[in-house]
């Protein structure tokens, strides 16, 4: 479903803050994966992710998404295979707009958008009932301005705009690193929910290891950007936060410096 | 000073004032719908103007003349918007390069830097001979606002069609917009051209309406949609809560400035100190959300409403 070949990314190349971001990083995915990825600050998790997404070019390699060749198309081209919810809940959204406006550029993700009415009636209809499943009370909200909305809501709006017409490739970019525990776990619960409904191909970037040993089907650890263990199938079934410290250790020949990490 | 000259001169400024709300009207669909600040507008004001009655004068009908200038002032935008877009200079600068270079192509439009029109000889649409004494369907003041009733149900139209609603999303959050698939530098420069357009259409009607182009028309015309703008949403918008009446509010915003522009004057205060007062009324306004959160922030609630 994804295939990520050998890529590189230097930010400021040449200048004094010059950052070598990816340093050949390759990964693919199957159809259905559910990966999540960790690491430190700096490790290159949220460069992947953009690189993906096509936020700038990259600098060598391929990114193939469902067989197509993506790696020159411009971001919003790429968004038709793609659905995205970032760390920064005000990121997802339009503040200004409606949630159902929202929700109708969502639908038209991938679409030529021309002189058709904006939302239709029969569209209302349909968002009414996918909010109802988030259970929050936003179908009775469907014409309040998204900037109205709490951090939580506003991403389970995103949530269901990166999923409302299905995604080749689900990007979660610590979607809920900026929610408090409570509405965290939730948020992650319906992304867990939608996930395995869905059967999407997902990489969630998260900070906490519990988390990423929690959900998914697979789990890769990076580090100065790349990939320094990847564990999947049974072993990542029985994983356990001591095992992966552990793994961690071995691997880069350093302790895990980071609590944040484990505690999230 | 007497009252007689104050409403004498009442009208005028209402006429003015609607036609400078269609200026307006472009203005904001860039400075609020997409978030840019377009100085192009000073240069596409005088372009509209100088393209209309040139037109005119040699021989063209007052709406294919009027259509050439709306087409000049989307020209205009298109330019801006591919400098900003494809040489990915900052909007303002984007817009002021457009804006000295329409200073240039505004005295070849004309050949100088004035030309007037006769209103007696040409079929003018507007003109401020057509204020007072003439029937309702011939008057200024009626058919400037019959053309914004128009034109606002277009703009409401169209910001409710997908491509609206991509540019709106544009203004709003561009990276979500680019997430969603929206390609964001397109609805730029269209919202540029849309703007211009507008500007475009506004400096047709300002120089039928004062009789002639002149090179220095669309000075600090900016300022003045920018003025409109504020003032209008100050007085309506609690109020005008819906996109049309939001920009209708725009207009009154432009009638109660040329109000005002016309008492001012009428007091005896130097005209030459008008433009100055106005940037600073301007320079206030737009400072105002800053001040009020540095130095009167109130303490967030929780659960309290965010800023829509």
């Amino acid at each position: 479903m994804l295939e990520i070949k050998n890529v590189y990314k230097t930010f400021n190349a040449g200048t004094i803050n010059e950052k070598v971001a990816l340093r050949g990083i390759s990964l693919t995915l199957e159809d259905g994966d559910f990966v999540t990825v960790i690491g430190g600050n700096g490790a290159g998790k949220s460069t992947m992710l953009n690189a993906v997404a096509g936020v700038w070019p990259i600098d060598e390699g391929q990114i193939i998404i469902d067989g197509v060749d993506v790696t020159k198309l411009p971001e919003y081209k790429r968004a038709g295979y793609l659905g995205r919810v970032f760390q920064d809940p005000m990121n997802g959204t339009a503040a200004a707009m409606e949630i159902q406006e929202n929700l109708a550029l969502a639908q038209r993700r991938g679409k030529a958008r021309g002189l058709r009415i904006g939302i239709t009636a029969r569209e209302r209809e349909e968002y009414r009932e996918r909010l109802a499943e988030l259970g929050l009370g936003l179908e009775t909200r469907m014409t309040s301005k998204v900037g109205l909305l709490s951090g939580g809501q506003r991403q389970a709006l995103t949530l269901l705009m990166a999923t409302l017409k299905k995604p080749k490739l689900l990007l979660l970019d610590e979607h809920t690193a900026a929610l408090d525990p409570k509405t965290a776990s939730k948020v992650l619960e319906m992304t867990d929910y939608i996930v395995n409904r869905d059967k999407l191909t997902t990489l969630m970037i998260t900070h906490n290891m519990r988390d990423a040993i929690v959900h998914g089907n697979r789990l890769i650890m990076m580090m100065e950007g790349k990939i320094i263990l990847d564990i999947k199938g049974e072993e990542k079934k029985n994983l356990s936060v001591e095992d992966l410290l552990q793994k961690f250790e071995q691997v880069s020949g350093e302790e895990f410096a980071s609590d944040k990490a484990i505690l999230g | 000073m007497n009252i007689a000259s104050l409403i004498n001169a009442f009208p005028g400024a209402v006429a003015q004032g609607l036609i400078w709300g269609i200026m307006a009207i472009g203005v904001w669909i860039t400075f609020r719908v997409l978030d840019i600040a377009d100085m192009t507008v000073d240069g596409t004001m005088c372009t509209g103007g100088a393209v209309c009655i040139m037109m005119m004068l040699s021989g063209h009908n007052v709406w294919v003349s009027m259509l050439a200038a709306i087409c000049a002032g989307m020209i205009a935008g298109l330019v801006t918007g591919f400098f900003h877009t494809v040489l990915g200079i900052p909007a303002i600068l984007a817009g002021i390069l457009t804006q000295l270079g329409l200073w240039s192509i505004n005295l070849k439009i004309m050949g100088k830097a004035n030309q007037a029109i006769n209103v007696d000889k040409y079929d003018l649409l507007v003109s401020l001979r057509f204020i007072k004494g003439v029937a309702v369907y011939k008057n200024t003041i009626f058919v400037v606002a019959v053309a914004i009733v128009i034109l606002i149900a277009l703009l409401y139209w169209f910001f409710g069609t997908e491509l609206g609603c991509s540019i709106r999303a544009t203004g709003c959050n561009p990276n979500m917009s680019r997430a969603q698939g929206i390609n964001t530098d397109r609805n730029k420069v269209l919202g540029l051209m849309i703007s211009n357009g507008f500007v475009g259409l506004a400096g047709s009607l300002i120089g039928q309406y004062q009789g002639f182009a002149d090179i220095n028309m669309g000075r600090g015309a900016i300022v003045i949609g920018l003025a409109a703008v504020i003032i209008g949403e100050a007085i309506f918008g609690r109020i005008f809560q819906n996109f049309a009446l939001k920009t209708l509010s725009i207009v009154f915003g432009a009638i109660i400035y040329y109000i005002v522009f016309q008492f001012v004057i009428w007091l005896g205060v130097d005209t030459d100190l008008l433009k100055m007062f106005s940037a600073i009324v301007v320079a206030i306004f737009l400072g105002i959300p800053t001040l009020k959160s540095r130095y009167f922030a109130k303490p967030v609630k929780r659960g309290g409403r965010a800023d829509a």
